[in-house]
């Protein structure tokens, strides 16, 4: 047990270094000259001063071979310094640090309220023997799915605070102010993690075992709660390891559509000025939640299920 | 399984009589798929309004995208303007139809991007084996590893503003799920009997690839295509959104969006109707592929 | 009829499918007294899986109940409501089902799933559940049951799992037990000692079983009565002597004429075998064949499936390589035509050492070897028309034009005895009977000199397997081809081979003509094997009339 979780913990440094590497060659090799770049489509549209780009390619260590650069940036990011940013002056990690505490709220928030809500209506989809009730019910996750999270956000904005007054339309402000930006990031996950749930109840309720249980008189709640939900909830599982990073990523919308301070307005801005080591950073961290979600992930499968040994991955 | 069993049953007494088993693919059958499926034609119906706009966008409507006229500023939806019409009194339905083109194009360069490169990694990658597929896969587990967006958002970063860049950084960023499914596909095509039994009569290794491998794996990358399709639509414009895609003036569906943002409060059509639309495109693909993925598994 | 324990009347059940309503039980009468075993007979879709489910209606939702009575004690169980139906599952009808490889809940431990029989219909406390569900579990004849109790259904083997389920089905000592093909999933020495020792504990409980079986010869061994079902009816009844010995019907007369278990004694359908003196077509020395496991955490993690094997396959003759699943058997098959690589030893074909034959040697040997798989439905391309599937190693080998492998294609068709019409159909629209003789076309196509034919007919019914082994044996007849037959079932050896080699554990523990080995088995273990097929002691007099 041991030796696997110290395994996967190497094998999750490789996946961030990888995932460093990635980030250095889209970022700072591929446009070629990332200080023109910097300078030339930043906020400033004129300064395009030859000596001034040279003095920031100096700056930025441009100047020398790029794997020179790539193992001096690595060797920095390992101690966990990705650089300053470009447009404020601050280092990377600590701009990335004061952001998070309100990212995360809100992307915990948003799959709490995706596992319960998608996971209930999966549930109730398959258990009700009412023909409406169920296609109803089936018929909400593709729905879910098919908005686009930022609408979905103004729509909620102009019914619940707009016109009923119900909650602020943006802000970082409390409870209050987490609950429609909460929800609007939340449908998609939730929609999704009800399709691959019911798809799953849907298959096992059609293993023989659970006829096996009905043949010995179990009732149909019992049948569908007590054999068939643990077993159809792998899948699941999966799809929530999947989620976390992208509900890392969709804060980018919804904090713009929010207005809400956070990972996701840093990266907006980031991204708007081109500023390539807060973008980097950002790069790294959301595939270090990943990394980190999964892992656990990788741990509670054999407790779900017992096939699954710790020696490796399910099958 | 004994439905399984017994549908058995009626294909064998057919085979016996010597009737053959029709699959319902005649003409007759495939009516009667669609008028029991009327969300799937309705589907249909929508996603060819898309791509008709996106190409002809005269033919729905003669408005001028980009000039307005300032009399007609704020006007709610109506008989003269469907959609009702924006601060700088154009018409939002005109918008809308013409900004299909561009937004349509950049969904089919990342979709076309994602497959080909996708496509052909999956291929080398579960039909070579071995070392391929080991350092393949690593590459692409770590692709799978970066949220999607951000690694669209790195993209635009790193290549700029623009339609077609936004629809590379999409298409970039589904490389690796397509690569996926290909590589499952392929692994599982390949250890099927019929494929054993091609080689063992001796078929060369690019005959069972093209004659066998492919044409029986191409079916759910397909499927995910049209569902990536799907995805695309959304991730392109919720990058325009940001304000990553065309400049201003033109009419990209998340940009129209962005800008109605501002008057959310006095004129609520400038937001919903176009989300509306790219809704229901996004519904009526994901609706097709199910569609499609029903036919491919029971082939 | 009040004698009866289940007394079942013009039962009707359908499916619901897209091109409409398939019947598949049509008017069923059938009766079970208390403490008999009736056997249910019947080929795949003859209905009888549906029938034993009917009666505890555990019927898939788009089945239903079209007409008909089911009586169980007095009461009509077809106009039971669901709730009043839970206290008769389990607790007065049991059911032991088809797999037992599917059929327990995989997360949850073999007690637990025991026990949930007690705790459902209150046979015994919360406290005293645990103690009592092991004492049910050594009951149904599992070694060591308090461990067993504790493991997962995956941690056991399938004979096992079954007696497991026997367990379940048992618990609460019902009155009826269904028990629908309980054995069919296992090698034939496991299944012996569970149908034993289901036969024993009904008598033990006096409970009546309904056994459905696709196997006569299970039937012949165990039940007082026998029900034979062709397409949704009961085509014949009575006591099993009876039905065996004296058929009224048709179809059970066909069924008996080709059910391979109980014709062991049948004479073989083929020819004397060839002169023996010539050089052997293929020989394989000291074959050795090693896999490696995944990293587990078990100790070993190199298995030997072929173990230093010797054999010879002449031209022109039939050799059987017989054995129980993972003696090594097909992995044999797949190394003597070099779809696998051994780890050492030698193969020699025709002469010419093929061990490690590349490129074209390599293409050489796959113009002259050919393979028939065990599952027809998955060794054909499903987008393939039958003309493709069959001129495909001509193609593969570029022999002809397109005509004249059509025409090829045409006679290969006329050669296995199916009609030149099928030519553009689909494999799907094909029975499993026709799929498997276009594969036997196509290993013929390149006029081959061996074809290993790997379990040919055992994913097919009874009545077919008969007709395809006729085939085979005709078609040797014709072009001398020679046969490397692998087989688990002995009976479908005797009919075509001339020599058998019996395979235990990766090595052969006996070789020798094929009527030698089965009036004279020296090892144990191949006597072991002819005494476990069922119906063996059945010598259907049926056939002494005949033949």
């Amino acid at each position: 047990m041991r030796r696997y979780v110290i395994r996967r913990v190497v094998q999750a440094a490789g996946v961030l270094w990888a995932a460093y590497t990635v980030a250095f060659l889209v970022l700072d090799y591929l446009p070629g000259d990332p200080v023109s770049a910097m300078a030339g489509q930043g906020l400033d549209q004129t300064s395009t001063d030859p000596a001034q780009i040279a003095q920031l390619k100096h700056e930025y260590g441009f100047d020398k071979p790029v794997l020179v650069q790539y193992a001096e940036y690595l060797g920095r990011a390992v101690r966990g310094d990705f650089g300053d940013s470009v447009a404020t002056g601050r280092p990377v990690t600590s701009t990335l640090a004061d952001a998070l505490p309100a990212t995360l709220q809100l992307t915990t928030a948003a799959l709490l309220l995706a596992i319960l809500v998608g996971g209930g209506l999966a549930v109730l989809a398959t258990y009700t023997s009412m023909r409406w009730l169920r296609q109803v019910l089936l018929s909400l996750p593709p729905l879910g799915v098919s908005v686009p999270t930022f609408w979905v956000g103004l729509m909620l904005v102009e019914l619940f605070s707009f016109r009923a007054h119900l909650f602020p339309a943006f802000g970082n402000d409390g409870l209050r102010g987490l609950v429609l930006p909460a929800i609007a990031l939340a449908i998609p996950s939730g929609a999704l993690i009800s399709q691959v749930l019911a798809k799953s109840l849907l298959n096992t309720l059609n293993e023989p075992y659970v006829q096996t249980a009905r043949a010995k008189g179990a009732g149909r709640a019992r049948v569908h709660l007590r054999h068939a939900l643990r077993n159809a909830s792998l899948p699941a599982l999966t799809v929530i390891g999947v989620l976390a990073g992208q509900l890392m990523a969709n804060s980018v919308v919804i904090e713009t559509v929010f207005s809400r301070n956070g990972l996701g307005r840093v990266t907006a801005t980031a991204v708007g000025s081109q500023d390539i080591p807060v973008v980097q950073g950002v790069v790294v961290f959301g595939s270090f939640v990943f990394v980190l979600v999964n892992l656990v992930i990788d741990l509670v499968y054999p407790l779900i299920d017992p096939r699954i040994v710790v020696a490796g991955r399910p099958a | 399984m004994s439905q399984m069993v017994d549908e058995g049953v009626a294909a064998e007494a057919a085979v016996g009589l010597g009737v053959p088993v029709e699959k319902g693919r005649d003409g007759a059958g495939v009516v009667r798929f669609f008028l029991r499926r009327p969300g799937l034609v309705l589907s249909i119906v929508m996603v060819v309004l898309v791509v008709l706009a996106a190409f002809w966008p005269n033919l729905f409507t003669s408005r001028d995208p980009l000039t307005g006229v300032p009399a007609q500023r704020f006007q709610a939806p109506g008989g003269a303007h469907w959609f009702g019409t924006d601060e700088l009194g154009r018409d939002v339905f005109s918008r809308i139809v013409h900004g299909a083109a561009l937004s349509m194009k950049a969904t089919l360069i990342a979709v076309a991007v994602a497959i080909v490169v996708g496509g052909l990694l999956g291929l080398a990658a579960g039909f070579v084996g071995r070392w391929v597929d080991d350092v393949l896969m690593r590459a692409v587990d770590v692709l799978l590893s970066i949220p999607a967006l951000f690694l669209s958002l790195a993209l635009v970063t790193a290549l700029g503003y623009g339609t077609m860049k936004v629809a590379i950084a999409v298409g970039i960023a589904s490389v690796a799920t397509f690569a996926r499914v290909m590589r499952a596909e392929v692994l599982r095509v390949r250890q099927a009997t019929y494929v054993e039994a091609s080689r063992s009569c001796g078929t060369r290794w690019y005959g069972v690839l093209g004659r066998h491998v492919l044409p029986n794996a191409i079916g759910p990358v397909l499927v995910l295509a049209t569902l990536d399709f799907g995805t695309s639509i959304l991730a392109v414009s919720s990058l325009s959104f940001l304000g990553y895609g065309a400049p201003p003036p033109a009419p990209e569906w998340g940009t129209v969006i962005a800008a109605g943002r501002n008057y959310l409060a006095n004129a609520w059509w400038l937001t919903a109707l176009p989300g509306f639309v790219i809704a229901a495109t996004v519904l009526a693909t994901n609706r097709i592929a199910r569609a499609l993925d029903g036919e491919w598994t029971r082939r | 009829m009040s004698d009866s324990l289940l007394s079942i009347n013009g039962l009707a059940v359908s499916y619901r499918t897209r091109t409409g309503r398939v019947p598949a039980v049509r008017g069923v009468d059938l009766d079970v007294r208390p403490g008999e075993i009736v056997a249910l007979v019947g080929e795949s879709g003859s209905g009888k899986s549906t029938l034993a489910h009917a009666v505890i209606r555990l019927l898939a939702d788009n089945a239903s109940i079209d007409a008909g009575r089911v009586e169980f004690d007095g009461a009509d169980l077809t106009g039971l409501s669901e709730k009043e139906l839970r206290t008769v599952r389990g607790a007065r009808i049991g059911l032991v089902p088809q797999d037992p490889g599917v059929s327990l809940n995989p997360v949850k431990r073999v007690g637990e799933q025991v026990a949930e029989v007690l705790r459902l219909h209150d046979l015994s406390t919360r406290r005293s559940t645990p103690a009592d569900a092991i004492e049910v579990l050594e009951r149904a004849g599992l070694p060591e049951p308090a461990l067993r109790a504790r493991q997962y259904p995956h941690e056991l083997s399938g004979g096992m799992r079954q007696r497991v389920l026997i367990a379940i089905a048992i618990a609460a000592r019902p009155k009826l037990i269904v028990a629908d093909e309980p054995t069919s999933a296992l090698d034939v020495t496991v299944q012996r000692r569970i149908l034993d020792h289901l036969q024993h504990l009904t008598e033990e409980l006096g409970s009546a079983v309904l056994l459905v079986t696709h196997d006569l010869g299970v039937a012949a061994d165990r039940a007082q009565r026998i029900a034979v079902m062709s397409r949704g009816r009961i085509v014949e009844s009575g006591p099993a002597r009876d039905v065996l010995d004296a058929p009224s019907d048709a179809y059970t007369r066909r069924l008996l004429a080709s059910a391979p278990s109980l014709s062991v004694a049948r004479p073989r359908t083929n020819p004397a075998a060839p002169a023996p003196a010539e050089t052997p077509l293929v020989t394989v020395e000291n074959l050795v064949k090693e896999f490696r496991l995944p990293q587990g955490a078990g100790a070993k993690r190199i298995v030997r499936a072929v173990d230093g094997i010797d054999l010879a396959v002449r031209r022109g003759e039939t050799l059987a390589l017989v054995g129980e699943s993972g003696s090594g058997k097909s992995t044999t098959a797949r190394l003597v035509l070099r779809l696998a690589q051994p780890t050492s030893g030698r193969i020699v074909f025709d002469g010419e050492d093929v061990t490690a034959a590349r490129g074209g040697r390599l293409r050489g040997l796959r113009r002259r070897a050919q393979l028939v798989y065990q599952n027809p439905y998955a060794s054909l391309d499903p987008r393939f028309s039958i003309g493709e599937v069959i001129s495909e190693p001509l193609r593969a080998f570029r022999v002809g034009d397109r005509a004249s492998r059509a025409e090829r294609a045409r006679h290969l068709l006329e050669r296995v005895a199916l009609p030149a019409s099928i030519l553009d159909r689909r494999p799907a629209e094909l029975s499993g009977g026709q799929r498997q003789r276009v594969a036997i076309a196509r290993a013929l196509a390149l006029s081959p000199d061996l074809v290993v034919c790997d379990e040919p007919v055992s994913a097919l019914d009874v009545s077919v397997q008969a007709q395809v082994l006729e085939l085979l044996a005709e078609l040797q007849a014709d072009t001398g081809v020679a046969y490397l037959l692998i087989s688990h079932d002995l009976a479908v050896v005797r009919q075509i081979a001339h020599r058998v080699a019996v395979m235990r554990a990766g090595r052969i523990v006996e070789t020798g003509a094929t009527d030698e080995l089965f009036d004279h088995p020296e090892h144990p273990y191949t006597r072991d094997l002819l005494a476990a097929i069922p119906g063996g002691g059945v010598h259907s007099r049926h056939y002494e009339e005949r033949t």
